[in-house]
């Protein structure tokens, strides 16, 4: 039986019970503990710089050359917080609800209550490390609106609030590289998990300079690796996003939680030809004054201009007059899908379409637009070559964001004791749907403020162990099976580069457990993904060798996991039969085409049980909802 | 369209490395630019050769790890660009384009396009934060900071640490990037507190790396893909003599 641990009480006071509860470290005791950190984002960085802090001796590893370059780094928009500051009638219930609501009721009430009451604080501690956020005149920070909420509390710093707050994490981490307490591992990849009894107790890396394979134990080991939506190959993920730290811990016996929820972001660029290797988000923003539109008749390539009124479909509007072009996210996607699935999709590849802002430029000048957008016009411009003031955009729907993760309980432990996962690698507070500028703020509350806590818990009674020692049979293990996965990589010498994989798993993938997915659908991705992984195993080519610089070497240790993870996707997205948030399943719709939810069959977190042999076994932990009403969302 | 490239190609760090070409014929406008070193690495591939090494991630401008000398000019032609950023369009068909790392002894290079800029990050780890604790701060609203205060000390931020600023510099200087974090603190009131002692360990850092000094020729920013001005060079400058004098 799965236990969330979730405490007692009344919601809002869950956390401070929780705290003022749980067992201590003390000082003199927390130097003699090591706890490893994979992963510098915000949710690893923001954990190893508080560890640090408190006085643990903390290795920070991540694949990156610097402890900067977190995918984190990319996100635009901004960071939500309950501060009230724009007296609009905000709180942390209010956030609170909005964030339950947002993920269409499939997330755990304690976690998302307690990340909007640590949000307040968030904002607080970023601004002390001196991240410059948007400021009014007279001197007090600034907010915006994001979708789904109807108060402004998104906190931004210019385009670049991930860059922003991440340089803020990195000085944190800085510090405590400075005071000894953090030793730092750049350009070394986690390959795979160390468990002894059901217990973590270490981590296999590789050095990415050398190849050299190395062996660190730890009291405690904290998983902060981000999401997995680069599985699809096209999605606006960075390139390195990759699902192996969870991946290998799920292998290892940490359950992984509601996979197949994947977020698909409506409004990015459209691939543009077959090179191309990643898609580019265009802020949601723009919904607001552009029009999106199809041609009316299906394989009509005349240019945008040459289409009249007439024949042109304004879908969002015509099915959605409520909220027209300003559907969530999901549904605006979905529509997109549909449109272009039916031969109505614009641009070279036909897999696109048109944000049209002939309309409002007309109406309030170019001018205005530019003011509004100017820079995301440019950006346009940049990657496109096409100038968006005259010809419409191609927009198309991109996966962005991964919703499932590990499962964790509320002190964010995984079902592997000593293992920790948090920011967008663990499940826990989003749902089906995450609504825009709550990520980067689960990332920074779970490192920062709620990992320091919980992992004290653990440690408090594990303080006389020594650490277990590097020669062990699991270490010995753990570390073979590594070195025998790589040099089989590098033995087969096929006829395929890794990405040949990668691009052919991804369009599995978006094909059968896209944006929508079916019975039929699911069936033949798992098919297809078994023959897919066989065909890699068989014929994969790889040059270069194991102990030296070898990018090729490091995606292939990727694929390989994401062809395995790709079909407990599509197994997790066939055993739910019913629709919510990210997650549609088109037996499962109303008369008019909207989700249709279950709330009595699968008002649950699906908790996935790796077995070496066989189907993974399902496990589930029941979702009560005490403090909100469950309703069913209506945009019409 | 073809490409005849030349690319630097060098195994390690202590083997000599020499320019190779290479030949492309089906880049595309729309490429960007590391996607056309991917359509050159998987030609490679499929020939059994190793491919070249480059570090690139986000591809959308921002995490600073892709950087190279493209004819001559980190992040080639494009103004305010980074490599990722650099369509193959700014290109005509059958051009010839030189492809080298990013120079400086600071920057050993790894392999290829490929170099070690952890030099970076001890600059950073000497002093460039703001020592605050994490989970003590004031109310955010309690320090207030003007809008001109805040987007000046943003545009420092706004340095991704890409390096192309050392390479584009004749005496290999790291002055650009660092006075962007010493003015990026300095110009907030939360970050005046350490200003004196913050500037000299940077400084002094960037000399124990072994960074060149600043003749203030200004290739830096002209090269920057963020376009930082060379005025945060004056003002560490101006923090750097202020602190020494005691002032
Ligand atoms: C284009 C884009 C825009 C976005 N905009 C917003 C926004 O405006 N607001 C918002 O709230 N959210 C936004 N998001 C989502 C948000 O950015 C992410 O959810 C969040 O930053 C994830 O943080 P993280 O710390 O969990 O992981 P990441 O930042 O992805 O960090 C992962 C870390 O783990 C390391 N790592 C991974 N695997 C290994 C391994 N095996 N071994 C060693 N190290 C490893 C990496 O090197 C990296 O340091 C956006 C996402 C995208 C793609």
């Amino acid at each position: 039986m799965l236990d969330a641990k979730i405490p007692n009480g009344p919601i809002e006071k869950k956390w401070s019970e929780y705290q003022a509860t749980c067992a201590l470290v003390n000082a003199a005791n927390r130097k003699k503990m090591t706890v490893i950190v994979i992963g510098s984002g915000l949710a690893g960085g923001g954990a190893a710089a508080a560890l640090g802090e408190l006085g643990y001796h903390v290795k920070l590893f991540c694949f990156h050359d610097s402890t900067r370059r977190a995918h984190s780094v990319a996100a635009q928009g901004g960071v939500n917080a309950a501060k009230n500051y724009q007296n609009d009638g905000d709180n942390v219930y209010r956030m609170f609800y909005d964030a339950i609501k947002g993920g269409d009721y499939r997330s755990r009430e304690a976690n998302v209550y307690r990340m909007a009451e640590l949000s307040v604080r968030l904002i607080d501690t970023c601004v002390a490390q001196g991240v410059p956020f948007a400021r009014e005149y007279g001197g007090s920070l600034g907010n915006r609106s994001f979708g789904g909420v109807q108060v402004e509390r998104t906190f931004y710093a210019q385009g670049q609030t991930g860059q922003q707050l991440l340089m803020g994490t990195n000085s944190a981490i800085a510090r405590q590289v400075k005071a000894g307490r953090i030793e730092r591992f750049s350009r070394h990849e986690m390959l795979d998990l160390v468990v002894k009894n059901g217990r973590a107790i270490g981590v296999i890396v590789r050095d990415a300079i050398t190849g050299e394979i190395e062996r660190h134990a730890a009291h405690a080991i904290v998983l902060g690796t981000g999401g997995y939506a680069k599985i699809y190959y096209l999605s606006t993920m960075a390139m390195g996003c990759n699902a192996t730290a969870a991946w290998k811990a799920h292998k290892r016996g940490a359950f992984l939680a509601n996979p197949s929820f994947v977020q698909v972001h409506p409004t990015s660029l459209p691939a543009l030809g077959k090179h191309q290797s990643k898609l580019t988000l265009m802020s949601e923003s723009l919904r607001n004054d552009g029009r999106i539109w199809v041609p009316a008749r299906s394989g009509d390539d005349r240019s945008p201009e040459k289409i009249p009124d007439s024949e042109r479909d304004y879908y969002l509007e015509r099915k959605y007059p409520a909220f027209g072009n300003l559907t969530p996210r999901d549904i605006a996607a979905r529509a997109a899908k549909e449109q272009i699935d039916a031969g109505h999709g614009v641009g070279p590849m036909r897999n696109a379409v048109f944000l049209d802002f002939r309309d409002a430029i007309a109406q309030h000048g170019r001018e205005t637009i530019q003011s509004r957008y100017g820079n995301l016009f440019g950006m346009y411009q940049k990657i496109t070559g096409i100038d968006a003031y005259v010809t419409p955009m191609l927009i198309a729907p991109s996966p962005h964001f991964t919703m499932g993760g590990l499962w964790v309980d509320y002190e964010l432990m995984t079902t592997l004791e000593g293992l920790y996962a948090c920011g967008e690698c663990n499940f826990a507070d989003h749902g089906s749907n995450r609504l825009g500028a709550n990520s980067l703020l689960q990332a920074c509350v779970d490192g920062y403020f709620i990992l320091p806590s919980t992992i004290g818990n653990f440690l408090s009674s594990r303080i006389k162990e020594p650490l277990s020692p590097t020669d062990g049979p699991e270490f010995d293990q753990a570390e073979s099976k590594t070195r025998e996965d790589i040099q089989k990589l590098l033995s087969i010498k096929g006829s395929q580069p890794v990405d040949y994989f990668h691009r052919t798993l991804g369009a599995t993938l978006w094909d059968c457990c896209g944006i929508s997915r079916s019975r039929e659908s699911l069936n033949r991705g798992i098919e297809q993904i078994r023959e897919l992984r066989e065909q890699f195993w068989n014929d994969v080519n790889i040059t270069g060798g194991a102990h030296e610089p070898n990018s090729e070497l490091e995606k292939a240790t990727r694929v390989m996991d994401f062809l395995e993870l790709g079909e407990l996707m599509c197994i997790d997205a066939l055993h739910r039969e019913e629709s919510c948030g990210a997650h549609f399943r088109e037996e499962y719709q109303t008369k008019e085409g909207e989700s249709l939810r279950n709330d009595e069959g699968f008002g649950y977190v699906s908790a996935w049980q790796h077995r070496a042999e066989g189907e993974p076994i399902l496990h589930k932990e029941p979702l009560s909802f005490e403090a909100v009403n469950v309703m069913t969302r209506n945009y019409k | 369209m073809e490409l005849n490239l030349r690319i630097w190609r060098q195994d390690g760090p202590d083997t000599p490395g020499q320019l190779v070409n290479y030949h492309l014929n089906n880049a595309d406008p729309g490429m960007s630019f590391l996607e056309m070193l991917d359509a050159v690495n998987e030609q490679l591939i499929n020939n059994g050769q190793r491919v070249i090494e480059f570090d690139h991630d986000c591809r959308e401008g921002i995490c600073g790890s892709c950087g190279m000398v493209i004819n001559g000019r980190p992040h080639g032609p494009a103004q305010g660009s980074s490599t990722c950023q650099l369509h193959m369009r700014s290109f005509q068909n059958g051009d010839q384009i030189t492809i080298e790392p990013f120079r400086a002894s600071a920057f050993p290079i790894i392999r290829d396009l490929k170099v070690d800029r952890s030099a970076f990050d001890r600059i950073i780890d000497s002093g460039g934060y703001i020592s605050t604790n994490i989970a003590a701060a004031p109310e955010a609203n309690s320090i207030l900071i003007s809008k001109d205060e805040a987007s000046h000390a943003f545009d420092a931020a706004a340095c991704i640490g890409c390096g192309a600023c050392v390479a584009s510099c004749k005496n290999a200087s790291a002055a650009l990037f660092t006075s962007a974090k010493v003015t990026h603190l300095v110009n907030l009131p939360q970050g005046k507190v350490e200003r004196s002692t913050r500037v000299v360990q940077m400084v002094n850092q960037m000399d124990t790396e072994g960074f060149g000094a600043c003749s203030f020729t200004e290739a830096c920013e002209a090269v920057c893909p963020q376009q930082i001005s060379v005025s945060h060079i004056a003002q560490m400058n101006w923090e750097y003599n202020r602190a020494k004098l005691g002032m």
